[in-house]
């Protein structure tokens, strides 16, 4: 697979570290959420077939974390 | 001989030496192992691997079924395939191949290419291809699988033409042509491996390309009758590339048996090379061939009849069966790129339908079987059985797969392509059943009366031939497998005879044994001086991250559980890190060495792990932060001089810095100079001693080593690797992550609540207040003193509260790290337990092999608790 690191060009998977889901925020104030919210924000993630918007970071590059779009079952991949 | 007296593409002016199953052969350059054995009448090349049935030349190509040979370690190679070289050595298969345990001295490498476009195949399609995108200057790449480019054009005189295109290709700066070379697999956005020949190894080729056009032509395929497997039963279009390719007339009085056009011309060139065409018998025209007959030795005759059934048989003799069924699209790739397939009626065969992006379908793969001479095709598979048994007629030659074993799976209730394949192996061969794929299809629309479209074929996947484990490894083998990494000083350590041991990707000293000392002795012996003397170690391999910018205080009372607001400047804090879960991830020491200016380090395993995630918070949550991070683990060389009288050591080095305990205390920082080496020192300690690590640019690293050394000499410095590392820190009770910690353990569950700030959120903090993790039966830190000071606890050894009972016994806990101590004359251990901290002085049992290991639950500190000496 072929990832566009928006600093360097299209670069091959490998030196690439995958970041998970880019739509999982983190609570703007941990402390005043109930544990399921908490929860929800630690454990559950996305698994979708289709398109998924996520992070990978260029550790044997530039180091820069970046988001875009992957369709899980294609690998075809367009900016966030 | 079955050599003709001329023609061909052999070069009859330089012979070769062969042995074939120990008998020596003569053939040609040019030849392959096939064409010489032919030449030589040899007939049968293998035995079947099911029912050991002699078995000869099928094809003429990468598609052969039957003629497997052995070549020195290589188990499984085609005739076909096999280039002759003097001296070659081969053995016909009888059933399996022979897999050596010689090592692979092959020689192998990668190589990384990129293109506009490559071209698979190197027939007429794939050059004409190539011919017009390297017209537009674009850089191409054409790949072939045999030893000179022409395909199917080679075994079919069309040598002006692919002179004339080959010189012109050549011709162009940004072509490059392999030959030897097979794509075996294509992957997303259009990857494509193709494994080289070499002499004696090989060459993987990882080729990106912008577009892919697969000309990867067709092969023929069968047609399905009673006992089609003699040796003498061939390819119509092999037999043909026999005579024109090689020179070689394949038997000398031969019948054709065909549904289709491309057989005409193969006739015409038998017959010119002097073979006796006895009977040419075409579905067509109503006949076919219903069974055949012969020996040991292959095919004698055959016997032909109608297709309607009752009508009048004959028999002929012939020891040439020439069999054509039609073509099948190489379409491997094409759908391992996700390409769809359809079937066409009129063509009888499946072609391309939607390619994928940028994949593009030339020439006899693409359908277009005009250049094969296909002409009218009566789309025909199976001949019936003459009312018996299913079982002489083969459907896959190299898996001894029957027509029977296909009703078989059928008759289970079997109705998928893929279950069938499953149930009878079908196309599992190192062929991968190129010449039966399709044809099982067939056969299974014919029982079921379905159309074969529907039936479909099974999924092609990489790799579309057998790879050796060699190619895929190239040079990375022995100390190429991954990096090693070595320090500054690692040079010393091997003339000093360390014994290594392996942390991640480092070669890290695990003890200095001397003389004939075992592992035991020499930690028992480092510990010692380190308790009692000075003892120095080799801390260079600590992971060590940059920190720089004014949010830097910010940003680590953020990442770290504790609060690093109050550290002053010259000064370094354990700090302890936590995931999003609240478990502890990794440890290290913090040092503040200007303002804006800190240093993390890490554990030497987590370094890139610690690095990846701070960078990961800081440009995706905290992007308002203006902080820098940079990896330094390597620009830094780390001297650990431990011991109640490493002061002494130091103040011989830094002659000029004030050492006392108050003017340098535990936890401050100093700049020194040494011999001319810049130093920096720091009072830390992880083995409980008072302790020194000095730390230099990796350059001098050696050097400091090298003068610690000779300043300690008159003291006995002793060197130690990491083994007395663990158990020093372990007497003290300092965890290490990824030891003691699983990724299921808080700082609390640590005993470590004292690290955990309550004054400033940090990452994992609102964890730390879940129901789970504030659990009170969860399992935590504990000492363990084996009731017998001798035995040794194995770490991972699991915990109970019964020394035996009913199987299953509840488990409660389990041993992290265990030594033997010499400070305390006795084994020890560190564990997690449930409930640990209820059960201090209690006793818990390891039941391992045969016997129980009791053991009384401790704090886990185990020496000099109050840290006097540490402070010292």
């Amino acid at each position: 697979m072929l990832i566009p690191c928006p600093w360097c060009g299209e670069r091959e998977e490998i030196e690439f570290k995958y970041g998970g889901s880019a739509e999982v925020n983190y609570p703007r104030d941990p402390e005043a959420v109930d544990d399921a919210t908490w929860a929800r924000f630690v454990f559950f993630r996305p698994n979708p077939k289709g398109k998924m918007t996520e992070r990978w970071v260029h550790t044997a590059g530039c180091r820069r974390w970046f988001t875009v779009v992957r369709d899980t079952a294609t690998h075809d991949i367009t900016p966030a | 001989m079955s050599r003709l007296a001329a023609g061909g593409r052999i070069d009859r002016t330089r012979p070769i030496r062969l042995t074939f199953n120990g008998t020596p052969y003569r053939g040609y350059e040019g030849d392959t192992l096939a064409s010489a054995l032919l030449a030589n009448d040899v007939r049968v090349v293998a035995r079947s691997v099911t029912y050991g049935r002699p078995r000869g030349v099928f094809s003429a190509g990468i598609e052969e079924p039957n003629a497997l040979v052995q070549v020195g370690n290589d188990t499984m190679l085609r005739a076909t395939q096999v280039e002759l070289v003097d001296g070659l050595e081969a053995i016909g298969l009888n059933g399996r191949g022979r897999l050596s345990a010689e090592p692979d001295t092959g020689r192998y490498d990668k190589v990384y290419a990129y293109c506009e476009v490559l071209v698979i195949g190197g027939g007429r399609a794939g050059i004409t291809a190539a011919l017009e995108a390297s017209q537009s200057g674009d850089r191409v790449i054409l790949v072939d699988e045999q030893v000179e480019l022409g395909g199917r054009l080679l075994g079919a005189g069309w040598n002006d033409w692919l002179e004339t295109s080959l010189t012109a290709l050549r011709s162009q700066p940004d072509v490059r042509l392999l030959t030897r070379a097979t794509a075996f697999g294509q992957y997303d956005q259009n990857l494509v491996l193709v494994a080289q020949r070499r002499v004696d190894g090989g060459r993987l080729w990882q080729v990106r390309a912008k577009r892919v056009v697969i000309a990867t032509g067709a092969h023929e395929r069968p047609l399905i009758f009673a006992n089609n497997d003699r040796p003498g039963i061939m390819l119509a279009g092999a037999a043909r590339t026999y005579v024109n390719r090689y020179g070689v007339a394949p038997g000398k009085r031969a019948v054709i048996f065909t549904n289709n056009g491309s057989t005409d011309a193969g006739a015409a060139d038998l017959k010119r090379a002097g073979i006796i065409v006895e009977a040419i018998v075409d579905v067509r025209a109503g006949d076919a061939v219903v069974d055949t007959g012969g020996d040991e030795e292959g095919l004698r005759s055959v016997v032909i009849a109608p297709l309607t059934g009752n009508g009048p048989r004959r028999e002929v003799e012939c020891d040439l069966l020439c069999v054509s069924g039609g073509f099948n699209p190489t379409l491997h790739l094409f759908s391992q790129a996700q390409g769809r397939l359809r079937y066409d009626e009129g063509l009888a065969c499946f072609v391309p339908d939607a390619p994928p992006p940028n994949v593009a379908v030339v020439g006899a793969a693409a359908g277009d079987l005009a250049g094969r001479g296909q002409g009218t095709i009566m789309p025909y598979w199976v001949v019936p059985s003459d009312g018996r048994e299913w079982s002489t007629h083969f459907v896959d030659l190299e898996r001894d797969v029957t027509v029977a074993d296909v009703r078989r799976a059928l008759g289970t209730g079997m109705r998928s392509v893929e279950h069938v394949k499953r149930f009878t192996t079908v196309g599992t061969g190192s062929d991968q059943g190129k010449t039966a794929g399709i044809n099982e299809a067939a056969v299974i629309a014919t029982q079921l009366g379905q159309p074969i479209g529907a039936v479909g074929v099974t999924t092609f996947r990489p790799p579309y031939v057998p790879v050796s484990f060699g190619l895929m490894a190239g040079r990375n083998g022995g100390d190429l497998f991954d990096p090693i990494r070595v320090t500054a000083m690692h040079p010393w350590h091997v003339a000093h005879g360390a014994v290594f041991e392996n942390v991640g990707q480092w070669k890290r000293p695990w003890y200095f044994p001397r003389h004939d000392e075992d592992m035991e002795a020499a930690v028992l012996r480092e510990c010692k001086a380190a308790r009692e003397g000075v003892a120095v170690t080799d801390a260079s391999t600590l992971g060590k991250i940059d920190i720089q910018g004014p949010d830097a205080v910010e940003f680590l009372n953020r990442m770290y559980t504790n609060a690093f607001d109050t550290l002053k400047v010259g000064s370094c804090r354990y700090g302890l890190m936590c995931t999003v879960d609240g478990m502890v991830f990794d440890d290290g020491v913090v040092m503040h060495l200007d303002p804006d200016h800190w240093l993390a380090t890490t554990t030497t395993g987590g370094a890139a792990a610690v690095l990846d995630w701070m960078e990961e918070w800081l440009q995706t949550e905290w992007s308002d932060l203006r902080v820098r991070l940079t990896s330094v683990t390597d620009h830094w060389a780390d001297v650990a001089v431990v011991g109640p009288r490493s002061r002494e050591v130091v103040a011989e080095l830094f002659p000029k810095l004030a050492i006392d305990p108050q003017s340098f205390p535990f936890m401050a920082i100093r700049e020194g100079e040494t011999a001319g080496i810049p130093v920096r020192l720091h009072r830390i300690t992880f083995s409980g001693e008072l302790a020194y690590e000095l730390w230099t640019p990796s350059w001098y690293g050696l050097a400091l080593w090298e003068a610690v050394m000779a300043a300690g000499e008159p003291l006995g410095i002793t060197p130690y690797g990491t083994e007395t590392m663990h158990v020093l820190r372990a007497e003290k009770g300092y965890i290490i992550c990824g030891q003691e910690t699983d990724g299921t353990v808080t700082p609390q569950d640590l005993g470590m609540s004292w690290i955990v700030s309550k004054k400033k959120p940090f990452i994992g903090q609102r964890s730390h207040r879940r129901s789970d993790t504030a659990r009170l039966d969860r399992k935590q830190l504990v000492g363990l003193l084996p009731v017998d000071g001798e035995q040794l606890l194995p770490e991972g050894a699991q915990l109970a509260l019964q020394p035996n009972g009913a199987v299953p016994i509840k488990m409660v806990g389990h041993v992290t790290s265990s030594y033997r101590s010499a400070a305390l004359g006795r084994t020890f251990a560190l564990a997690m337990l449930q409930r640990g901290r209820e059960r201090l002085g209690s006793t818990v049992y390891a039941p391992l092999n045969g016997h129980v290991v009791a053991a009384t639950v401790t704090e886990p500190i185990f020496y000099d608790k109050e840290n006097v000496r540490r402070d010292s």
